[in-house]
């Protein structure tokens, strides 16, 4: 493909459609996923909720390819995942990580370009779509005057902007994000979905995993609710988010009510008793 | 538009005119670099005009053309040239075994030295010489099993869920620490002879190098270090940890065993040849990350220091004694010894 003029840069975001099908994954010795098939529609906002320990995580990090599947296969737009190699992967699905460290020196343009990893060689290591894609990530994400600075030296909330900015660099119409708000106060959550349901907007399938219910509720276009490695609930958070399913997957007696700012459902745990006790 | 390019400071973007060919390149590593090789240069060229018979440049300079009389073409092609060559090259593969070791750890601690690869390649020489007899290419061949054994059986304990550097590194520890009071076995079991002579390779030395032991070191780091070159960019990206790393593009599993076969192989050769040679692998890789100032450890720049380290470590054995002379290792050790206790005061502060 020749060089793409600067004003066209960025590849049309089409597809990215993701199927799991019959999908068990084990960690250790147990099957953590077993047998689960779930779909995520192209183009929507898809949060993973649950509580601790339920697979979500695995569940995403298996839609990466990050864990292998024991048996059953992950469908991208229908073509299996294993079938490609990895920066073809790359090419397609780009995955935040829970947990990742930059190296100590490494300034924000610098991190930020090896989201175009998968779209360089050995011999071909910088081209003007890189340098428009960058560009363009830097600027999406707020980070074109922080671009010169060192990783290490940012706020919380700027380095987990400067890791967004590499997924989105590396142009994917799909992308997985592992819990990108967890360690943020509450303004860096909220600028984080808020660029979150703007990439989204612009026709990207995103796939997030969060903890926060409401913040799920407000912000996804498809939930899928899960509890011990199966689906409890998956559709619009509308008609998923419901009093008895708060209840059935996280143990909270809550009321649902309208989200007075967006409409969604908003839940609201009972003033006293909303958890039975626990052994 | 602007037209100012992204990084305008410190990388040079070299591209052919339809954009096919692209190359981003660091000046400061570019210079660090040079100016190593520059060193490594010069050491080696003093080197070779000293010795017993200390000799002019420009009869060294004859005898490398091919111009000088015999007396003197000996002297420096066939004592002095290979001796000079292997702690160059010997330098350069320590260093670069380093580099691998520390990026597939992600740790500056991290190193075949550490890791107990030295210990067993010397393991492997002692139990050749016990078994076959001692004789140059047995222990060689000794050596060369042992240190890839070692490394192997360290890899295999410390794999668990893929490998993490920290275990690697406990793991390399406490494999050395066996296998050092195995040494110290099998030396009081051997001949006095044998013990001696296992005792004298086991400090490392250059002083017997050889052309047939310039040239092996000299092809595996040719064809090795063109390979390092070329997963070069996907190495640098296992800073970010293998999650990232994957989310890249990277086969981090299959690029991790690529790295460590290298790094083994490297460092296997020169110690076969020079006994187990201490703390350039260790040193090398960190200093070149601190004089460039790169996010990752930067191959060239490492390389050259290293084969300048060992060349002046080289330099320092032939003379601070003379006209006797010390094992290179004792010098290294030395050396790195200073430097292991900086970087492990400095560590326990950081954690």
């Amino acid at each position: 493909m020749p060089p793409t003029a600067p004003e066209n840069g960025v590849r049309p975001l089409a597809g990215g459609r993701l199927d799991a099908r019959g999908l068990t994954v084990s960690y250790g010795g147990g099957a953590i996923l077993d047998g689960l098939d779930v779909g995520i529609p192209a183009g929507s906002f898809t949060v993973i909720v649950g509580p601790n320990a339920c697979g979500k995580s695995t569940l995403l990090r298996s839609l990466s390819r990050l864990l292998p599947a024991r048996s059953g296969s992950v469908l991208l737009d229908g073509a299996d995942l294993r079938d490609l190699r990895t920066k073809e992967l790359a090419r397609k699905v780009g995955l935040l990580p829970q947990s990742s460290t930059a190296p100590e020196a490494i300034t924000v343009v610098d991190l930020v370009s090896r989201g175009r990893h998968p779209h360089q060689g050995v011999f071909r290591q910088w081209s003007d779509t890189d340098e428009q894609a960058v560009r363009e990530a830097l600027e999406a994400t707020r980070l074109t005057p922080l671009s010169e600075a060192v990783v290490d030296q940012l706020s919380g909330g700027q380095r987990q902007r400067v890791w967004i900015a590499m997924v989105l660099a590396q142009q994917t119409p799909v992308m997985l994000l592992d819990e990108p708000t967890t360690f943020l106060d509450i303004a860096h959550q909220i600028e984080v979905l808020d660029l979150c349901a703007t990439l989204n907007d612009e026709g990207r399938t995103l796939v997030a995993v969060l903890h926060d219910l409401n913040q799920a509720a407000r912000y996804a276009t498809h939930l899928i609710a899960m509890k011990d490695g199966v689906i409890a609930a998956e559709g619009p958070p509308r008609d998923v988010v419901t009093e008895e399913l708060v209840s059935e997957v996280f143990g909270v007696r809550a009321r649902v009510v309208d989200d007075p700012e967006t409409g969604t459902p908003l839940i609201v745990p009972l003033a006293r008793g909303a958890v039975a006790a626990r052994p | 538009m602007t037209a100012t390019r992204l990084w305008p400071r410190g990388v040079v973007l070299l591209r052919s005119r339809r954009g096919r060919l692209s190359l981003r390149i660091g000046l400061r590593s570019f210079s660090v670099g040079l100016a190593f090789l520059a060193a490594a240069l010069l050491v080696s060229t003093y080197s070779l005009t000293i010795g017993e018979s200390d000799l002019p440049l420009g009869d060294v300079a004859d005898a490398l053309l091919g111009r000088a009389d015999d007396g003197v073409a000996r002297i420096v092609l066939e004592w002095r040239l290979p001796r000079v060559l292997l702690a160059v090259v010997g330098g350069a593969a320590l260093a670069l075994s380093g580099a691998v070791f520390q990026t597939i750890t992600r740790n500056p601690l991290g190193s075949p030295d550490v890791i107990g690869f030295n210990m067993g390649a010397y393991t492997g020489a002692l139990v050749s010489m016990l078994v076959i007899g001692g004789g140059y290419l047995a222990t060689v061949a000794g050596a060369l099993v042992g240190g890839t054994l070692t490394g192997l059986v360290v890899y295999l304990l410390a794999l668990r869920q893929g490998l993490q550097g920290y275990r690697l590194i406990i793991v390399g520890i406490g494999v050395s620490a066996l296998l050092a009071s195995l040494n110290a076995y099998l030396k009081i079991t051997v001949s006095l002879e044998e013990s001696l002579s296992a005792s004298v390779w086991g400090a490392g030395s250059l002083a017997t190098a050889a052309w047939t032991d310039v040239v092996p070191v000299l092809a595996v780091v040719a064809v090795l270090a063109p390979v390092l070159m070329f997963v070069n960019r996907d190495s640098g990206l296992l800073a970010l940890g293998d999650d990232a790393a994957h989310g890249r593009g990277v086969d981090v599993e299959r690029l991790r065993l690529v790295l460590l076969a290298v790094g083994v192989v490297l460092t296997a050769a020169v110690t076969a040849v020079a006994g187990p040679i201490a703390f350039i692998a260790l040193v090398a890789p960190q200093l070149a990350v601190r004089l460039t100032r790169t996010p990752a450890i930067p191959l060239l720049p490492t390389a050259f220091l290293g084969a300048s380290l060992l060349a002046l470590g080289d330099l320092v054995a032939r003379t601070v004694i003379a006209p006797a002379q010390l094992p290179v290792g004792v010098v290294t050790a030395t050396i790195g010894g200073g430097y292991l206790v900086w970087l492990l005061v400095a560590q326990a502060r950081k954690a």
